[in-house]
């Protein structure tokens, strides 16, 4: 549906070329939503405004729906951008008009009558959550608010693309989740292709389907949301897989928990996918008679499934350690001894 | 009623007359509104033009921007006493007269317009960058982007800009009123100063600095009404 193809974006000064955007390609496809992440400098911004063009890029494509971005006239940009829409870090609202008269502003900018604009706006106020507070201005609202008004206002053209620059950046944890959920909600309601950047792997792994990791200006990795948490192959995709995870390779906490037990085995069960749902710590217990108990672990959940590890302490006579474990590692649970009974 | 408030003013200030102070006040607040008008639509003008023409503006021209500050630079340099006498054959040509308070119209506008025009230059940098990238990513148009967005989103600086420019005008008008041009500052000088009756210049003193005073009230009640931040 959209498809980059060697987007280059080079920022010229005095003394040197700054090159935001190498070489970059991506194809994203309908009704997903495609993460990319990066360090600040690493060019995410750069790239998503290469997209509807709020940067011109110095070479390459970018195609939405097989219309070429980058070859249009202003006038006909100006129409596709109608098409896109797109949020912001900092909300970006018109401090001097209402909320409502906020997200009536693309519906004047596209020359919608007003009858229908205000039918529109009610329509979407009631999509974002925001009845009752239509005549109040930005600065009554909170962080969140203000960005539900930010949605709103970039869905009124019913546009096929969302971009999100940074959207939940200037958000506190709580308020970056029920944004985050309203963004699945439109992109499975509207079967909307959302694009976003951010430098929080939790906003990834928590709604994208897709991610691409952005380094000095280059897709470095890209794939499943599920896969590049389970297999990260770049350090930097590593040190943002961390970021959710915690590093689970270098984990002092561990060694003195298993120092602790003089008997029995310690396994590190590996979740991959959806059979994390199941109660398999308590099936074991139930099923084998066993003690089981949890050390340490984290499991999270991603569009595409759970992903993550828990460490377990089982004791028992050897058979039914045995047993445990060809038990576990008959489903589709990855299992790792850690240490054995001394 | 006027002949008895005519006597209670005597009392004091023996050489005022009332009527002819009614006019003179009447015509300064005409030349003040009138120039007024004109500065605010010729200084948003300006202002415009100095902000989308700059660097990263959306017309950015560097040898055009050179041009409209070099002038605007100029005329805010010429003192207004000498402004009004460059402006004779103009303003002649342009009004039929060089007395009386339309005369003054031109020379007050010319002197305050550039002026204001960095007041509203400065105001409009201050509009946030990112609405006006809001505003583009919407698909709007460089006149939409200018009347929907620089200037309601700039109007409480634009307001208070107008305000501080209003009140230089009134001390312009003073000065116009000097060579001719009618109002309070024409009625202190030749009937108050060359006739040494200070009584008139006190009472045109006060006057002024009421309506002075009234600007700026109107002025900074406007603003923070509009200001929604």
């Amino acid at each position: 549906m959209i498809s980059i193809k060697n987007l280059s974006k080079v920022f010229s000064t005095k003394t040197s070329d700054i090159h935001a955007v190498k070489n970059l390609d991506l194809e994203i496809n309908s009704g997903e939503i495609f993460g990319v992440i990066g360090y600040s400098g690493a060019g995410k911004s750069t790239f998503i405004r290469l997209i509807n063009r709020l940067e011109d890029p110095t070479s390459g494509q970018v195609e939405i729906n097989g219309e070429d971005i980058t070859k249009l006239d202003k006038n006909k940009l100006r129409i596709s951008r109608q098409e896109i829409g797109m949020i912001f870090q900092h909300f970006n609202l018109l401090w001097s008009r209402t909320i409502r008269e906020n997200i009536a502003f693309p519906l004047e900018i596209a020359g919608i009558p007003k009858a229908e604009r205000l039918e529109k706006v009610d329509e979407l106020i009631e999509l974002v959550g925001l009845a009752g507070r239509e005549n109040a201005y930005p600065s009554e609202l909170s962080g969140g608010q203000k960005q539900r008004v930010g949605i709103a206002r970039a869905l009124a053209n019913d546009p096929k693309v969302l971009l999100c620059d940074e959207a939940t950046s200037a958000l506190d944890p709580e308020t970056t989740d029920s944004i985050l959920d309203l963004l699945v909600d439109i992109n499975e309601k509207l079967g909307l292709t959302i694009i976003l950047i951010t430098h929080e792997m939790h906003v990834i792994r928590k709604i994208c389907h897709r991610v691409a990791v952005m380094e000095e200006g280059k897709v470095v990795e890209q794939g499943d949301v599920l896969d590049v948490f389970l297999h990260p192959k770049k350090a930097v995709t590593k040190k943002f897989v961390e970021q959710v995870m915690g590093d689970q390779t270098q984990d002092d906490s561990l060694e003195v928990i298993t120092s602790t037990y003089t008997s029995g085995k310690i396994l590190r069960l590996h979740f991959v996918g959806e059979l994390t749902n199941q109660a398999l710590i308590s099936q074991v217990a139930r099923q084998l008679n066993m003690e089981i108990s949890i050390l340490q672990g984290k499991v999270t959940q991603t569009q595409k499934g759970a992903y993550g590890s828990l460490v377990v302490h089982i004791d028992g006579t050897p058979e039914e350690m045995e047993r445990a474990i060809d038990y576990i590692t008959s489903t589709s649970v990855r299992v790792e001894v850690l240490d054995s009974a001394r | 009623m006027l002949d008895n408030m005519q006597t209670i003013v005597n009392q004091w200030f023996p050489n005022v007359d009332l009527e002819d102070l009614w006019i003179a006040t009447g015509e300064t607040f005409y030349m003040t509104l009138l120039s007024l008008v004109g500065t605010f639509i010729l200084g948003i003008l300006l202002g415009l033009l100095l902000y989308l023409t700059a660097r990263g503006g959306i017309w950015q021209n560097k040898t055009f921007n050179f041009i409209v500050a070099t002038i605007v630079n100029v005329f805010r340099a010429i003192p207004f006493i000498i402004l009004i006498l460059l402006l004779f054959p103009f303003t002649d040509f342009i009004v039929g007269t060089i007395r009386g308070p339309n005369a003054a119209l031109p020379a007050l506008i010319i002197g305050s317009a550039p002026f204001y025009g960095r007041l509203v230059e400065i105001a409009l940098r201050e509009v946030d960058k990112g609405v006006i990238e809001a505003a583009k990513s919407m698909g709007a148009k460089t006149s939409t982007i200018i009347f929907k967005v620089l200037l309601p989103e700039s109007m409480p600086a634009l307001i208070s800009g107008i305000t501080v420019t209003a009140i230089a005008l009134i001390g312009y008008t003073a000065v116009a009123g000097v060579i001719g041009a009618g109002g309070l500052g024409d009625f202190a000088y030749f009937y108050g100063f060359t006739r040494r009756d200070f009584d008139v210049v006190f009472v045109c003193t006060v006057l002024i600095v009421l309506i002075v005073f009234l600007f700026q009230f109107i002025g900074d009640t406007i603003s923070n009404k509009l200001d929604k931040r």
